[in-house]
């Protein structure tokens, strides 16, 4: 197991290298520069402006500066704001959206395994006909309209929630079951198939010969195996509610890191680029071990590590 | 067993819960004898790029920072400058020796505000190493261009301290809107004394040593969350300063901003602070709520006079007489702004009066020059004639660039095809030369023709055109030595028409500034460089 775990921080090592390598580039080679501002600059204050951040260097200087930075820890100060440094805006925003993220999942996971087993259970019933249409409904509607219109009539019209802002708990209801919504119907569709799937196999079958209560078949038997598919889906999951927040971020105006990511591109603020690109990298190339680490603990048939089979 | 994982659910479940980052409420409306303060709730779209005031270059920053700083002058609330810092203001006959007496003033911290201070805050943003954006501001100023440019030094810079109360400061040509400069950001003192020691402590707003000499303090600064600034007790002029607390969140959607205005949360939408939601200005519009005035700024199509086609004027000529202005701002712009007819904007002083240099949406007289244009570059038809019009993304620009394109193409038959870009991209394309026709944006920084026409006085820096006329500079020249108004107006005028004459630009419509409040405020209307000073807003009981 612990060499399996090293094995694949290994490679998480190479993946960041990759990362930062490949954004690189793509940052010098993408037209625009930080500097450029609608007053023309003098070429000689540009000139300086380039020397404070090393951008007067050859680019194998430059990338070598990259690479060491990255290494510490150090992204530098950012371009377009420059009295922030951009370790200082990610230790500010993430934790931000990284609340958000949570609450998203727990309300994605929680409620979309619970529609997701009473479709399987009311098998072409009305509560599985309810259950697909909120699932069709959830999945079909984009976030960004599904926030605006929980801000407009819960916040606006009957003023139950605040409209935008980031204050305390209250103000995160909104916009995490915005975020939610896409995913919880998703894990939904997930568990109603895999569940009834898991109901017609031989061993639920056995189960219910014997006697057993439904309730226990279905809570300890089938919906156990019927999970997998859906902890398969947690890291991309991990990844869209982290990184893809930058709307729902915008709509409520929530302080968090997705729109430092987004802005700081068109931007070309080159440190603040590089630190969330690998900020974020890290976040999601761990996600994907956690997820495959969790696999082991729920199914026993999968062997982290490639065990030998005896 | 079963216990265990219990725990460690647990465990990670307060975990979790610790790491749970949902800010805090640190909002109270009493002051600390029980009386209701006046707060007042505005928004702005994002963090201000700088709070130095040497290093501000926009809009967003310069709200906060005539908030929390005072130059040697202010602007009313009419846009005109009077006596800030300065307790009197000495001119020489030749316009070119300025010696302030400074009021007693002092620093939020309690310091003295002295003529030091802002011979350092100048000194400190034409030091070169310092690459302060706008240190041109201070060009006016002699020996200031020669010290930023790294050729001169800094003890050759004219701005001394001639005591604690008195400043002097040469000036290279008589500058009449120098007393506007002075209220304008670049010209902000810094504490000398605080800033000596650390040199960082302007840049950080969060700093204790963030100290300004304004009629409001910057006392909190969450990044994309608020800015919190409170009356100075400092402040010279404290008992005309009304609001006691401003409340600055930053919203980014123009739409939320909307709902939080609708709900009651904030006062005030529009320039400068944001922008209000189109989609809304019909309602207020109707409502009678929207307020609309002009603002110093031209919006405009700058053609490449090095272009193998727009080189010629005639063809120049004829792609800006055939845009229906009117049209545009009527179905696409909506913002009750006037149409351009020359470069300079109507709030300028011998410029408020519309010109005539071409009649706007002249189909005939368009076509007329169009073919001129053909016969003289040896073109057999119009479709020959093929621009890419270029804007930065953005749906506001792009439907104003595609009324243009339409109008082009219905009237001129010219072949029209658009080209979007970034717009830390576009402005490179421009500055390169490598566009054909694009669109451009200017907004003045003081309220005086110059400020225009200095754009098109020689090729390179902002002019996007390369058109370069030694009349326009010899008549700018002359301007720029003139001591007497009238005459100096006059040659500005004369210049627009040189430059107008040969069509570098197409103007489209000058800007105005569009605002919404709410009842309970007064006094809150933006200046036409689209400043407001919260310093003269009044909160109703």
């Amino acid at each position: 197991m612990l060499a399996y775990i090293g094995k694949r921080l290994l490679y998480i090592f190479i993946a960041l290298w990759l990362i930062v390598t490949a954004t690189f580039f793509l940052m010098r080679i993408a037209p625009g520069n930080p500097f450029a501002s609608e007053r023309a600059l003098p070429p000689e204050i540009e000139a300086n402006l380039n020397a404070q951040y090393g951008l007067d260097n050859p680019w194998y200087i430059q990338y070598k500066d990259y690479l060491f930075d990255t290494a510490k820890g150090d992204f530098g100060t950012s371009m377009k704001y420059k009295y922030r440094e951009t370790n200082d805006i990610i230790k500010e925003s993430f934790p931000v959206s990284m609340t958000l993220g949570l609450e998203a999942m727990f309300i994605a996971v929680a409620f979309g395994v619970l529609i997701g087993v009473i479709g399987a259970l009311f098998h072409n019933r009305w509560p599985d006909y309810l259950t697909t249409i909120i699932a069709v409904l959830g999945i079909s509607i984009p976030s960004f309209v599904m926030a605006t219109l929980l801000q407009y009539y819960l916040a606006l019209k009957l003023n139950i929630f605040p409209i935008a802002g980031w204050k305390g708990f209250i103000y995160s209801i909104l916009p995490a079951i915005a975020l939610a919504a896409t995913p919880m119907a998703f894990i939904a569709k997930l568990t109603r198939s895999s569940m009834l799937e898991e109901t017609n196999s031989e061993y639920v079958k056995m189960a219910k010969a014997k006697g057993i209560k439904k309730v226990v078949i279905t809570y300890k038997h089938a919906l156990r195996n019927a999970l997998l598919p859906v902890v398969t889906y947690l890291a991309p999951l991990t990844a869209g509610v982290v990184t893809g927040s930058f709307v729902i971020e915008e709509i409520f105006s929530i302080p968090g890191l997705g729109k430092h990511f987004v802005n700081s591109i068109s931007n070309r603020d080159y440190t603040v680029i590089m630190g969330t690109t690998v900020f974020y990298s890290i976040i999601l190339l761990l996600a994907v071990l956690i997820v495959d680490i969790l696999y082991g603990f729920i199914d026993p048939r999968i062997k982290v590590g490639g065990g030998k089979s005896k | 067993m079963r216990n265990f994982k219990a725990l460690v659910l647990l465990l990670g479940l307060t975990l979790v819960l610790a790491a749970c980052d949902f800010g805090g409420d640190s909002s109270s409306s009493t002051g600390e004898d029980g009386e209701t303060l006046k707060e007042l709730n505005v928004s702005i779209n994002e963090d201000p790029p700088a709070f130095h005031p040497a290093l501000a270059t926009d809009t967003t920053s310069g709200v906060i920072l005539a908030s929390v700083f005072e130059g040697l002058t202010r602007l009313d609330s009419d846009g005109n400058p009077v006596e800030g810092m300065a307790e009197n203001i000495d001119v020489s006959a030749d316009g070119k020796t300025y010696t302030y007496t400074l009021r007693d003033a002092k620093w939020s911290n309690g310091d003295p505000v002295t003529a030091e201070d802002f011979e350092y805050a100048w000194k400190w943003a034409l030091n070169p190493e310092n690459a302060a954006d706008y240190a041109y501001q201070l060009y006016y100023i002699q020996g200031a261009e020669e010290y930023n440019l790294g050729e001169g030094s800094e003890e050759d810079v004219k701005v001394t301290a001639v005591d604690d109360k008195t400043l002097e400061v040469e000036l290279t040509n008589p500058t009449p809107f120098f007393d506007e400069l002075t209220a304008f950001y670049t010209y902000y003192p810094v504490n000398s004394k605080v800033s000596e020691e650390n040199p960082d402590a302007y840049k950080n707003p969060n700093d204790d040593n963030y100290i300004g000499n304004g009629p409001f303090t910057l006392d909190e600064f969450a990044s994309s969350d608020h800015i919190t600034l409170n009356k100075n007790d400092e402040y010279w002029d404290k008992d005309n300063v009304d609001v006691d607390k401003v409340n600055v969140r930053m919203i980014e959607s123009e739409a939320t901003a909307l709902k939080e205005f609708d709900a009651g949360n904030l006062d005030y939408l529009g320039a400068p602070f944001n922008s209000v939601d189109l989609n809304a200005l019909d309602r207020f519009k109707e409502s009678d709520e929207l307020h609309v005035s002009d603002m110093a700024g031209t919006y405009m199509i700058t053609f490449n006079t090095e272009d193998d086609v727009l080189q010629n004027k005639h063809i120049r000529e004829a792609l800006t007489i055939a845009i229906d202005r009117q049209g545009l701002i009527d179905n696409v712009t909506k913002g009750e702004q006037a149409p351009a007819s020359g470069l300079v904007p109507l709030t300028m002083e011998g410029f408020e009066e519309q010109r005539d240099y071409f009649e706007s949406n002249d189909e005939e007289a368009a076509k007329e020059a169009l073919q001129k244009g053909l016969d003289e570059l040896g073109l057999n038809s119009a479709s020959d004639v093929k621009i890419k019009l270029s804007y930065n993304t953005s749906e506001a620009h792009a439907a104003i660039m595609q009324y243009v394109q339409q109008n082009w193409v219905d009237k001129l038959g010219v072949d029209v095809t658009l080209d979007n870009s970034e717009w830390q991209v576009y402005l490179e394309e421009l500055k390169s030369l490598n566009y054909q026709a694009g669109r451009y944006g200017w907004v003045g920084d003081f309220n005086d023709p110059y400020n225009f026409l200095e754009l098109y006085k020689r090729k390179g820096g902002n002019n996007t055109t390369a058109w370069e006329n030694e009349e326009y500079k010899d008549l700018l020249d002359k301007a720029t030595v003139e001591t007497d108004e009238a005459t100096r107006t006059e040659l500005l005028q004369d210049a627009e028409e040189v430059f107008m004459n040969d069509y570098p630009i197409a103007p489209l419509y000058f800007y105005t500034n569009i605002a919404v409040k709410s009842d309970r405020v007064e006094n809150m209307e933006p200046d036409p460089l689209s400043n407001l000073q919260l310093k003269y807003v009044k909160i109703k009981e």
